[in-house]
């Protein structure tokens, strides 16, 4: 998996797309992100050349967000709330448990390429916290269970609801 | 029989989908409407039967079987029946002007929202000039619902006076703070007023271009709104020669990418323009050099769809909700450890005890409250001898609080102060736009000395410290990041000392 930082992917039918868009650079960015899973740093040069920017500008805007991803990651995203609401209901135990149980910190990814865990800040589902996320998904008062229930289901290892 | 199950974020986030999946196995095909925001009764189901929309809730995919059985009979003999929707005292006692259609059908139905008196305040303004709409919005005393409580028509009659080929309508739905989703409600139950909204602000100012700037956090509202706006599209309310006034407005949505300085109007900007999302330095005023250095009007969510039913029911309407200088509604969003939780609007000056009491039932956990942060990360927490507040901008104010985006967050009796004093200054280290010394460095070091006074390292010399780190920030900071952080930290240290110190539990 690691070697993906090396991708190749030919991206020009998105610098097409979004070259004349103004402020096209965040749309592109997300629309990479969509097809490659990340954005791989053999793309810049391309995005540079056709948005008409330095490569220092292109890798600038992609560090900013912490939405962008610049390495491979897993084939789930879990995203689990940090912020003030769900802490109240116990966010912070439930990160905790989280790492131990995937065994990995925040940004990192299980050794079956399965999930990568990320932190987020609010997920506007703030009256039934802890929330969680996984891709599109979110899920609403996630206990350390419904954690593992959510994982386990997306391990493909237990079907649930 | 008619049936209606949400499909907004909490209601899908609680198992709305799987509940409508039972129904139509069982064949009883539901509307998916949008949220009325009792997000405690979610999934809420409601079935419109003789005896009006009667409710359900909450309700799992397991107790369909058993409401369809039971309304053949004697709805009310089920344990999850609620009665006809509109008498659930949470939802009738509240004033909802923006909040009024949320709920009630299919969000993207275009048909449903004019049946409802959408798109009225649209038709009134292709009536008026410019001025005469921007005069509709100074005379409703509408402030901006973003945080900063800016009065909206002052800045609209700025971008209007300015000569310009191009101006822009930016909706800021950045919606960040946490405890705050009244925007992803309008979003995700009532888009078309947000879109409404919009194209009045166009007309207003004579902007022809608008843009929707979203949260990436957001995805079931970038949906929505995505199908909104081709819809609205279509039926021309939106794009070229607008129900043959002439008129044009085009509308779209650009996603952010998770980083809460963004929602600061010029970071959005910045941000909108496919650059860091950097502050910039005011002035020049966004109304007056904006998004791509054009005249520019940035309003929340909440403030552009008032604009519909002010355009709609008239400014003196809307002006006759409120108390002093705060006009019209509220919305308000009990969040955190809450029994009750979910949207509430209601005109300025309901006291946070009564929201918290009255609407909220105390705490999810049982516990006794212990803390109330509203208006977001960068608002204070408040101990109980000021939860008597009036929820109003200048009350807040004038206790070192702020109103913000209406966010509720509450805490129970195991809530760590002196940790979530540490936690604003963790976030402000990792938001921070970068650009001004006091809060990049300065909350770094805050986490630092907050950490060394809960150790008890030399802890009187590091409180001073802490208060010396506070008062930098808030000079020299450019923006509220840096500038407020400071806000929930010493209001921690005011009233809940004891929490740094490990000495019981003292608050005052
Ligand atoms: C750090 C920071 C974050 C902000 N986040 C938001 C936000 O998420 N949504 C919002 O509408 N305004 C936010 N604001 C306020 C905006 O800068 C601006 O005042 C608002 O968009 C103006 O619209 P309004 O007048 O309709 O409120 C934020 C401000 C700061 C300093
Ligand atoms: S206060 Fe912080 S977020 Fe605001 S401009 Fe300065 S560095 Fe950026």
């Amino acid at each position: 998996m690691e070697t993906g930082a090396q991708n190749t992917a030919d991206i020009s039918h998105l610098v097409t797309q979004f070259k004349a868009v103004p402020g096209g650079l965040l749309p592109l960015l997300h629309a990479i992100q969509a097809e490659l899973g990340y954005v791989p740093d053999s793309v810049v040069p391309s995005i540079a050349t056709g948005l008409n920017l330095s490569r220092a500008e292109v890798h600038g805007v992609i560090s900013f967000y912490h939405d962008f991803k610049t390495h491979p990651v897993g084939r789930n995203t879990v995203q689990i709330c940090r912020a003030e609401a769900c802490q109240s209901m116990g966010s912070r135990s439930l990160e905790a448990h989280a790492k131990e149980t995937l065994g990995i910190d925040y940004h990192q990814t299980t050794a079956d390429g399965s999930i990568t865990l990320q932190e987020v800040f609010c997920l506007g589902n703030c009256a039934c916290s802890p929330s969680v996320r996984i891709n599109n998904d979110v899920f609403a008062r996630v206990d350390q269970d419904r954690f593992d229930e959510l994982v386990a289901n997306i391990r493909g290892e237990v079907e649930i609801k | 029989m008619k049936f209606f199950i949400p499909k907004d974020t909490t209601a899908l986030a609680l198992g709305a989908e799987s509940v409508a999946m039972a129904l139509q196995a069982a064949g009883a095909e539901p509307v998916r409407n949008g949220s009325r925001g009792m997000f405690w009764l979610e999934p809420l189901l409601e079935v419109e039967t003789d005896l009006g929309r009667i409710g359900f809730g909450p309700v799992s995919s397991k107790d369909v079987p058993g409401i369809l059985d039971a309304l053949k009979a004697e709805p009310s003999s089920h344990n999850l029946y609620l009665g006809p929707v509109n008498e659930i005292s949470f939802l009738s006692s509240q004033q909802r002007l923006t909040y009024a259609r949320a709920g009630v059908g299919d969000p993207v139905c275009l048909d449903n929202y004019q049946t409802l008196n959408g798109f009225k305040g649209l038709k009134n303004a292709l009536s008026f000039t410019g001025q005469q709409i921007v005069d509709q919005v100074k005379d409703s005393g509408l402030r901006g619902r973003g945080g900063a409580a800016f009065p909206a028509g002052i800045k609209w009659q700025t971008v209007l006076d300015c000569e310009s080929e191009q101006k822009y309508i930016v909706c800021n739905a950045d919606e960040g703070d946490s405890g705050t989703f009244a925007d992803r409600l309008v979003m995700e139950s009532d888009p078309y007023q947000l879109i409404e909204g919009m194209c009045i602000a166009g007309l207003a100012v004579g902007a022809t271009q608008g843009y929707i700037y979203l949260r990436s956090e957001y995805p079931v509202a970038h949906k929505l709104l995505n199908i909104a706006i081709d819809r609205a599209l279509e039926a021309n309310f939106l794009g070229d020669n607008i129900q043959g006034s002439g008129k044009t407005f085009h509308l779209e949505v650009r996603l952010g990418a998770g980083a809460y300085i963004c929602g600061e109007e010029t970071s959005l900007l910045e941000s909108l323009e496919g650059k860091r999302g950097m502050v910039r330095a005011k002035p020049p005023l966004p109304a007056i050099e904006g998004l791509f250095g054009k005249p520019t009007v940035v309003n929340n969510v909440l403030t552009l769809a008032a604009i519909s039913s002010i355009l709609e029911q008239g400014a003196e309407v809307y002006q006759n909700f409120g108390m002093g200088r705060s006009r019209g509604t509220l919305a308000i969003q009990l969040a955190g450890n809450i029994k009750r939780g979910g949207l509430i609007e209601l005109a300025f000056g309901v006291t946070l005890r009564e929201v918290v009491e009255d609407y909220g039932q105390g705490t999810y956990s049982g516990r006794p409250i212990r803390a109330i942060q509203v208006g977001g990360p960068l608002g204070a927490f408040l101990p109980e001898s000021q939860w008597d507040t009036p929820m109003d901008y200048e009350a807040f104010a004038a206790i070192n609080a702020m109103i913000g985006h209406g966010g509720i967050v509450v805490f129970d009796d195991t809530a760590d102060m002196a940790a979530q004093a540490r936690f604003a200054m963790e976030f402000c280290v990792l938001e921070s736009c970068g650009k001004c010394t006091p809060c990049r460095i300065g909350s770094v070091r805050g986490v630092e000395v907050i950490d060394r006074i809960v150790a008890n390292e030399d802890r009187d010399n590091n409180l001073i410290l802490l208060h010396d780190l506070c008062d930098t920030m808030e000079l020299g900071s450019l923006c509220a990041m840096g500038g407020m952080t400071p806000f929930p930290v010493r209001s921690a240290l005011t009233h809940f000392m004891s929490d740094f110190t490990g000495q019981g539990r003292g608050d005052n």
